[in-house]
């Protein structure tokens, strides 16, 4: 991704994100929020992960802020817009902020791989299929990276289904019983 | 950061290095040195935005205008009127069956008064029509339009953006398209099109569903997400629905493609009736529904503005029309794998009016779905609002699923 684009979308994020608690008016901070994903969205698939942008936008900025906004449309803005902030919330939040930062620039700091640029290591497709020639079953990898593509849809999809395939199982389980919890606290007393 | 970049030594791009459609972006030094501004490739480019102006205001956007005039016209046909058949050529008595019809309509939208009522919130009422045409517009990206067009020497693949991710940008962008229609609700400040908002974002999140597991199977079979790929597929080995090829490398019928004809129908099936209720057209046009909602979401709205939700209905219909003919009837691709026998003859090579053809192909295939839009929409009475979440949670999504179980059995069965 060049540079440009990089800041562009960065800046406009945090800009975005800022909005968010910026403004009074809950549907005007949930659009902001949108933009905001999309923005995200924009520097994933400039690292040349599509799946995650488009998945990103998919489910984020798709489906659970469509949701958040049916919600908050149906809210009484009026009493929300007029609501004053505490001090005591005020400092509650900037702390849980100022810790949040300092963590992660100690952890960004310290994270050697993430100095790396894409100019420094071009991903290269012929050592990508090198590597993968000591594996039976060539498939639709190979085939991809022998077209110079980066598959980056499939090698998610074997890292997860077969690396990964106990804790994917575990945290499927753990949705539905989510799921089921929330109909049955919510489900309607009927007596 | 851009400078530093152009002022290393010139290095020539590695050959293995990853190349996609968006490398057009991509940094190289050539000869002539500009050491503020990134070096584009200029070719793919021009191209690009040749492809990009050329498909949306040359194709897209006429084929929206005579949609609308289709939609009137086989609208009269199918209840015994006569239609807008007037309008031909201004100051003459030319009428050409009213195909002058949507450039008047387009005059008179643009020419209206433009009211913007008082109780409205200005900035989201004015933003939701461009909410709603945008996302509708962008999705044409990564649908294959054509095979290549090779023209002096050059070869231009008939896509804009060769994605990996095809389908799914599709979905994730017309997915956004729903905050036009909320936003458009919600900010006229009035009940009918509150509601008309309110059931616009439900009924699509509850499609979206039964959208994105109905072409599993075709995924599953294809074992790939790249639209090009899957339309080059189907012109070897013939359409998915129709997988008879007499030209192709294979046998003439593939048993696996043939049995997989039968999930591959209840996709298609439910592909559509997903569509349908996406693109907000009858038997679900519940948001807009006029016999309850005055027009839904769009009541407040006149002139250009309400032309724009029109314009970005029609847009998503053809786009959705688009992927049901990639996905199902082999996009650009001829029958029976005659692509196939015709590059035979011309050694391996597309020629320029094959590549042509190709183009003719898929807007013809698209056109043939939007007139069956049409013919639904006028024969289809809407549904009722319960009726449409019952047939989205308990029918569509169940058979969607079940699908997918019986395309990966008949996989299974033929795995080598």
């Amino acid at each position: 991704m060049p540079s440009a684009l990089f800041y562009f979308f960065a800046i406009l994020m945090v800009i975005l994100a800022v909005a968010v608690f910026i403004n009074r008016n809950p549907v005007a901070s949930a659009m902001c929020l949108v933009g905001s994903f999309i923005c995200l969205a924009a520097l994933f698939i400039g690292l040349d992960a599509y799946f995650i942008g488009i998945i990103q936008i998919l489910v984020y900025a798709g489906a659970i802020m469509v949701l958040f906004l049916f919600i908050i449309m149906l809210l009484d803005l009026k009493a929300e817009e007029k609501r004053q902030i505490r001090p005591l919330t005020f400092l509650g939040g900037m702390a849980v902020v100022i810790v949040l930062v300092f963590q992660l620039s100690t952890v960004l700091y310290s994270f050697e791989p993430g100095r790396v640029t894409l100019d420094q290591r071009p991903i290269d497709t012929a050592v990508a299929l090198e590597s993968r020639a000591s594996l039976d079953e060539p498939g639709s990898i190979a085939a991809a990276l022998e077209r110079g593509t980066l598959p980056d849809v499939h090698l998610l999809g074997e890292r997860l289904f077969l690396d990964y395939k106990a804790h994917l199982q575990i945290v499927g389980v753990l949705l539905l019983v989510a799921t089921v919890g929330v109909v049955v606290l919510s489900r309607k007393r009927l007596s | 950061m851009a400078i530093s970049r152009a002022e290393r030594p010139a290095r020539t791009r590695p050959t293995g290095r990853l190349t996609d459609s968006l490398s057009a972006t991509s940094f190289h030094t050539t000869r002539h040195n500009v050491h503020w501004l990134p070096d584009f490739d200029i070719a793919l480019l021009l191209t690009s935005m040749v492809k990009i102006v050329g498909l949306i205001f040359l194709v897209i956007m006429p084929m929206v205008a005579y949609s609308v005039y289709a939609e009137r016209r086989v609208s009269a046909i199918l209840q015994d009127r006569v239609g807008p058949n007037r309008v031909g050529i201004p100051l003459t008595n030319i009428r050409l069956a009213g195909l002058g019809q949507p450039i008047a309509d387009g005059l008179k939208f643009l020419l209206k008064e433009d009211l913007t009522p008082g109780h409205v919130r200005k900035l989201y009422y004015w933003m939701a029509p461009a909410l709603v045409l945008i996302p509708a517009l962008l999705t044409c990206a990564v649908l294959p339009f054509g095979s290549e067009l090779n023209l002096f020497g050059h070869s231009v693949p008939l896509v804009i953006a060769d994605l990996n991710v095809g389908p799914l940008f599709v979905f994730a962008i017309a997915s956004l398209s729903v905050y036009g229609i909320v936003l458009a609700g919600w900010s006229s400040n009035s009940k009918y099109p509150f509601l008309g908002g309110v059931r616009a974002s439900s009924q699509m999140i509850s499609y979206e569903i039964a959208l994105g597991l109905s072409i599993v199977p075709v995924l599953l079979l294809f074992g790939e997400l790249n639209l090009v790929q899957i339309t080059r597929e189907q012109s070897q080995n013939g359409w998915l629905l129709l997988p008879i090829s007499f030209f192709g490398d294979g046998p003439v019928i593939e048993w696996k493609r043939l049995l997989f004809v039968i999930p591959a129908g209840i996709a298609f099936f439910v592909f559509m009736v997903a569509i349908f209720a996406e693109t907000n057209r009858t038997p679900f046009d519940l948001p807009e529904c006029e016999t309850e909602l005055v027009a839904g979401y769009h009541t407040e709205y006149s002139s250009m503005k309400f032309a724009l939700f029109f314009l970005g209905e029609y847009a998503a219909m053809i786009i959705g029309s688009g992927l049901a003919v990639t996905l199902f009837f082999g996009g650009w691709s001829l029958p029976f794998g005659i692509d196939q026998w015709i590059i035979g003859l011309n050694d391996g090579m597309i020629p320029w009016w094959l590549g042509l053809l190709h183009m003719g192909v898929f807007f013809g295939k698209v056109v043939f779905f939007i007139l069956f839009f049409i013919w639904v929409r006028w024969t289809v009475p809407r549904f009722r609002y319960d009726q449409l979440m019952k047939l989205g949670w308990v029918y569509m999504f169940e058979i969607a699923l079940a699908n997918i179980f019986l395309a990966a059995g008949i996989l299974l069965l033929f795995r080598a």
